[in-house]
């Protein structure tokens, strides 16, 4: 008998992979940048994650290679550690314990055993400064480090507004419009400052700063998109600076190559820029790297250069600035519009992805499989553009047809497009077989496929509901022509309405013979075949959120949550409300292989979890306190294989596991 | 990492008549020429012989037209009274004309008095035509008979008086020597054998029959009368093959093409409609100016002649086949084109593929460099704007998306302005780009809103637009109407059963979503 185990929530994949400027080994055959509180390890050869160094508590703020071996890694953290790992093998080697939140780190060749970390000035809020950490070398894997020295106050928390120089001659840092040169030698302190210009594109604060490798010259980006060259700035007054512009938007992150003959910049745009000897005229660009670079950073060959990426991902550049290699990670858009849903045919989670693309993300690697272009159109990287975004996703019951809502939110009249794609056995992925614009008047809510799997083919039948009252019928019908290219496309088949209320929800039966539309109050009840209004459902106070029909053994019932905190479960062949709940319900969620339905609530700041069957009131069961942030969307993803759960109550975890995206995430 | 994604141009289905081989087909001739008759063209014949000429018996008038002459090359006029139903020999050197005393005549081409005259109808004969054994007469007149004639001795050989009315068409079999038909205002096309004294065959065509034309096969009848075509199976014993109904008027005169595959109609509605012989559905339709009594194709469909009413003749001429142009431009010589192609690469080679280079439109290119304003000016270009405005639009869409469209339309001067402005009042009206297009003539008027009244030619093309609009607004007004009656109807109907709410529904659905741009 297998012990029961309590159920834990696991946090798995998809952390940001930019939180730290990436560093590459010293024979540049491997690649380590920061994911959430890990420390991944990449082949630059292949592609893929060698090591993941978990043991810090809080996010990883810097990693950094040890100057004195190479094959030696220090990691700073949030929660107030520094990590010295063997990368290798990947195993911490050292924990120094500092205290206060470290939020970025440098080490340096000529500083014996000290490192240098920006943390928190105790005692005020906002202000931070650049202090050097003594790393003691004694035995033992939990040393205390707390040797402070402050070298630097008032800097800013970002780890790209401080940059060391010249083999650590010079420390140099940004903050707003300042400008402050530290020499170690001398021990004298330099301030420039430029003068404030407001215009259209921002402010000219700074945001990143590089130094040169051999030369005493300072580079600074600026949000108003002016790369600066500051030199002779050992002189108060008679320093000179030049400046670089091509860039419309901010600078986000600067990198001098090896040599330090070029400069490497990238921003919103996400055009890699490299600049030649320094001057205006001689630049390169690698355009359309797909999303805002936010960190670069140079092989210690000069061979390779690789790019951060807003949305996840890494890109590796070789040296004459051409593509060579990227690493996916789960890209998180500002919204998920498009919720949870699971390819039948891979598993994968699919969701919104780069802006209008559809990403397939697979979880048991945390890699991205493949990104579907479904707008397939040129996106500008522009503040203030109103995007073609994607909405709304739905996947046939084997996953032959794909359906993709886009829209382009416009005062006047938005944009819609509807597209059916089908998947092509040959080349392995969807193909575009029907596009048809504006198929509703209004914003489209909800769109579902007749799943049926013993029908698949002629009896497929789309829905979509939009706020425009209606919810439309979609079939297929046989192309007759016989010059068309494809022998099926989808057209219009019924417009149903109810009341002229707006159309929320739509749902089919397990058997696909009934269609629940929800029509805010009220939940209307469909024949599939005539298309005759059945009976209709109301609880009223409270619009309909989300409705679901029971599985298997509790097909008969239908289950609705509504605005005002009620979970109702109607009987179909009574026509008459089982019982209902008053719960909060955000996430309603059906398990495609069993008869369970989980149910998230949100009461006063915490998330519960709910999972019963429809038949009884009584849940199965209850995590109360399931996170701190609000659960968004939830995915029953099936299991490979049926896992032998002993205990009653967890039994609804044996055919699927439960994901769950929440706010933060 | 992606690269540049070319502007999507949306495709839209094209509504109304697809463009088939056959209406490419028909297309294909020339502007027609017109030549004025004396009176109704009540028949045209082709000579079977080349050049080709045709014979037009209009009033008490036969021309003879060459294939290009709009003079007549010869006339015969030696008639009283009006003359009717010209028809040639199968060697083109014989012609035969009723008329309206009742008497045949009989002329050599190259003559000008008739060689023979054939009395014994008492009214006029509208129907003459040669047996296939060419010595033989066959014809119809007025006084209800049907009679055969032999041409050598100028007597009457046998008269058939079966039919009820007025004879007014008819047609003999090209396969057998005996056998002829006429179809009469009685309603009956009947069939004749010259062999026997009485009619083999009798076809009720259920309208006065105007026109009947049997297939060079002889299996098969056509009969015109009313408004209907219908097709007979000889074969079967008279059977209706099919019966067609695509005109609105009588239909008057029937012909075949060359081939045999096409069947076309002359009617009084004005149209000619052409019939695919396979499946009987109309394939093309011309449309003339007045009622058409008598129609002919040449052979190999070099000529479609009508006549009509109005004693218009109406000659089009097809096209000659364009020769495709050889290009002036040199191409490379043939030794670099196949240098290195024939080279395989041996087993330890390593092949480095060349890079598929994309080619970008002009337009495409343009918005790749964020040249906004070059870009409209690359789609406002003759070629795309007239053949393919939905490109200039998507790009104009495209441009919006950007948030550049304001400044792409800017800075515009007197000719540019007078160009766009012309697109937009042209094509707003158009339901696919009527969003964009709006969008457009919202910008176009805001940004242009000061310099009103400095220049004629703008101020006119403002109006021409608002006009437009104006015009468009009326129209939807208009359909709303009707789509009002349209509902009240159907709310009518639903009441009698429930479910037809259902349907009523989807239909005024449909109305809303045509009306609806």
């Amino acid at each position: 008998m297998v012990a029961p185990v309590p159920l834990r929530v696991v946090r798995c994949g998809g952390s940001a992979l930019h939180g730290a400027r990436a560093v590459f080994s010293a024979d540049s055959k491997y690649l380590l940048c920061a994911a959430g509180d890990f420390v991944k390890m990449y082949s630059l050869a292949t592609e893929e994650t060698l090591q993941l160094m978990g043991g810090h508590a809080d996010r990883v703020t810097g990693i950094q290679l040890n100057p004195r071996n190479h094959m030696q890694l220090y990691s700073s953290s949030l929660d107030g550690s520094i990590k010295l790992w063997d990368f290798m093998d990947g195993i911490p080697i050292k924990t120094f314990s500092v205290g206060p939140k470290l939020l970025a780190l440098y080490a340096l060749a000529s500083c014996e055993d000290s490192v240098f970390v920006i943390v928190p000035k105790s005692g005020e809020r906002d202000t931070f400064q650049l202090v050097s950490v003594k790393l003691t070398k004694a035995a033992g894997q939990d040393v205390e480090a707390k040797e402070l020295a402050v070298v630097l106050d008032g800097v800013d928390a970002s780890p790209k507004h401080t940059a060391f120089g010249r083999e650590g001659e010079y420390v140099a840092s940004v903050k707003e419009l300042n400008l402050q040169v530290y020499f170690f030698k001398q021990k004298q302190l330099n301030r420039f400052s430029v003068s404030a210009t407001k215009t259209k594109g921002g402010n000219n604060h700074f945001t990143c700063i590089a130094c040169h490798p051999t030369e005493d010259c300072i580079a600074t980006g600026s949000a108003d998109g002016k790369i600066r060259l500051w030199r002779n700035f050992y002189h108060k007054k008679e320093y000179t600076f030049s400046t670089l512009h091509w860039h419309h938007d901010t600078v986000m992150d600067l990198a001098f190559s090896i040599e330090g003959t070029s400069l490497l910049s990238g921003g919103v745009e996400s055009v890699l820029v490299l600049w030649r000897n320094e001057s205006d005229c001689q630049k390169d660009f690698l355009p359309r790297l797909g999303s805002p670079i936010e960190y670069i950073s140079v092989s210690p060959d000069g061979a390779l250069c690789c790019t951060l990426h807003a949305d996840n991902r890494i890109t590796i550049v070789n040296s004459n600035l051409r593509f060579s290699k990227s690493i996916q990670g789960l890209i998180k858009s500002a919204d998920v519009k498009t919720g949870l849903v699971v390819d039948p045919r891979t598993k994968a989670l699919v969701l919104n992805g780069e802006p209008g693309h559809l990403q397939f993300y697979c979880l048991q690697s945390d890699q991205q499989l493949f990104s579907l272009d479904i707008v397939q159109r040129q996106y500008i990287h522009q503040a203030g553009l109103n995007q073609a975004d994607l909405v709304k996703v739905a996947f046939s019951a084997r996953g032959k047809w794909l359906a993709t809502v886009e829209e382009r939110e416009e005062v006047t009249d938005p944009e819609l497009q509807l597209k059916l794609w089908f998947y092509d056995e040959e080349t392995q992925s969807f193909k575009l077989n029907t596009r048809i614009n504006m198929p509703h008047e209004d914003h489209i809510t909800d769109v579902c496929f007749r799943d049926m799997d013993e029908l698949e083919d002629d009896s497929l039948i789309l829905v979509t509901t939009g706020r425009d009252c209606v919810f439309k019928v979609w079939v297929m019908v046989e192309d007759t022509d016989p010059e068309a290219q494809q022998s099926v496309s989808w057209s219009c088949d019924f417009v149903g309405s109810y009341h002229n209320y707006q159309a929320t929800n739509c749902c089919f039966s397990e058997d696909g013979s009934l269609l629940a539309v929800s029509f805010e109050e009220t939940v209307t009840v469909w024949d599939s075949v005539t298309w005759d209004l059945k009976c209709t459902f109301c609880h009223p106070p409270g619009k309909i959120r989300s409705i679901c029909f029971g599985r298997l053994m509790c097909s008969k019932y239908l289950i609705g949550a509504t605005d005002y905190g009620f979970l109702c479960c109607w009987n179909l062949l009574s026509c008459a409300l089982e019982w209902s709940a008053h719960l909060n319900i955000l996430v309603l969620q059906p398990d495609p292989l069993s008869e369970y339905i989980a149910a998230v609530s949100w009461l006063s700041k915490e998330s519960s979890l709910f999972v019963f069957k429809p038949n009884e009131p009584r849940p199965i069961y209850i995590q109360r306190n399931l996170c701190k942030e609000k659960i968004q969307l939830a995915a029953f993803v099936p299991r490979d294989e049926p896992e032998m759960i002993g205990s009653e109550k967890y039994l609804w975890l044996r055919r699927s596991q439960l994901f769950f995206l929440t706010d933060t995430q | 990492m992606a690269t540049y994604k070319p502007v999507v141009v949306q495709a839209v289905p094209k509504l109304g008549e697809k463009v088939t081989q056959d209406t490419v087909y028909w297309w294909g001739y020339k502007t027609p020429v017109q030549i004025k008759e004396f009176g109704a063209v009540n028949k045209i014949d082709f000579s079977p012989v080349p050049p080709y000429n045709y014979a037009v018996t209009a009033s008490s008038r036969i021309h003879i037209y060459g294939r290009y002459s709009q003079e007549p090359i010869k006339t015969f006029s030696r008639f009283k009274d009006a003359a009717y139903g010209a028809t040639y020999r199968d060697d083109g050197n014989l012609l035969v004309a009723g008329s309206e005393e009742g008497s045949i005549h009989l002329f050599d081409i190259s003559g000008k008095t008739p060689l023979r005259q054939f009395d014994g109808h008492t009214k006029a004969v509208h129907v003459v035509g040669f047996l296939s054994d060419k010595y033989r007469i066959f014809s119809g007149g007025d006084d209800y008979s049907s009679n055969l004639w032999d041409i050598p001795s100028a007597t009457e050989i046998v008269s058939y008086s079966e039919h009820t009315d007025y004879v007014r068409c008819g047609c003999a079999s090209k396969v057998n020597a005996d056998v002829f038909i006429t179809g009469s205002y009685d309603h009956t096309v009947k069939l004749f054998d010259a062999r026997i004294r009485s009619s083999v065959m009798t076809i009720e065509h259920g309208q006065p029959v105007e026109s009947v034309l049997l297939f060079p096969s002889g299996g098969l009848l056509v009969s015109a009368g009313g408004r209907y075509v219908k097709v007979w199976d000889v074969l079967k014993g008279g059977q209706l093959l099919v019966s067609l109904k695509n005109h609105h008027k009588t239909v008057t005169c029937l012909c075949l093409n060359s081939s045999g595959q096409r069947l076309l109609s002359g009617s009084l509605d004005r149209h000619v409609k052409i019939y695919s012989t396979t499946s009987y559905k109309v394939v093309h339709s011309f449309n003339y100016a007045t009622s058409i009594l008598s129609l002919a194709l040449s052979p190999e469909d070099e000529t479609i002649v009508v006549g009509m009413t109005n004693g218009v003749l109406n000659v089009k001429h097809r096209k000659p086949e364009e020769r495709k142009e050889k290009s002036l431009k040199r191409q490379p010589t043939y030794r670099t084109h196949v240098k290195g192609r024939t080279y395989m690469p041996k087993q330890e080679d390593f092949c480095v593929s060349k890079p598929v280079k994309r080619v970008l439109r002009k337009y495409d290119k343009l918005l790749k460099s964020f040249q906004s304003s070059k870009a409209l000016d690359a789609v406002l270009e003759p070629p795309i704007r007239l053949y393919t405005p939905e490109v200039t639009v998507a790009v104009m869409q495209e441009l919006h998306r950007r948030g550049t469209l304001r400044s792409a339309l800017a800075g515009r001067d007197e000719k540019q302005i007078n160009l766009l402005l012309t697109f937009v009042a042209r094509r707003v009206i158009e339901p696919r780009f009527t969003p964009v297009l709006v969008t457009v003539a919202d910008m176009i008027t805001d940004i242009y809103q000061p310099v009103v009244g400095q220049s004629a030619i703008v101020d006119r093309q403002f109006l021409r637009l608002q006009e437009a609009i104006g015009k468009e607004i009326d129209y939807q007004e208009e359909l709303l109407e009707v789509l009002g009656m349209m509902d009240s109807l159907f709310a009518t109907f639903t009441k009698a059963t429930y479910p037809e709410e259902n349907k009523s529904n989807g239909l005024t659905e449909t109305v809303q979503t045509n009306t609806n741009n």
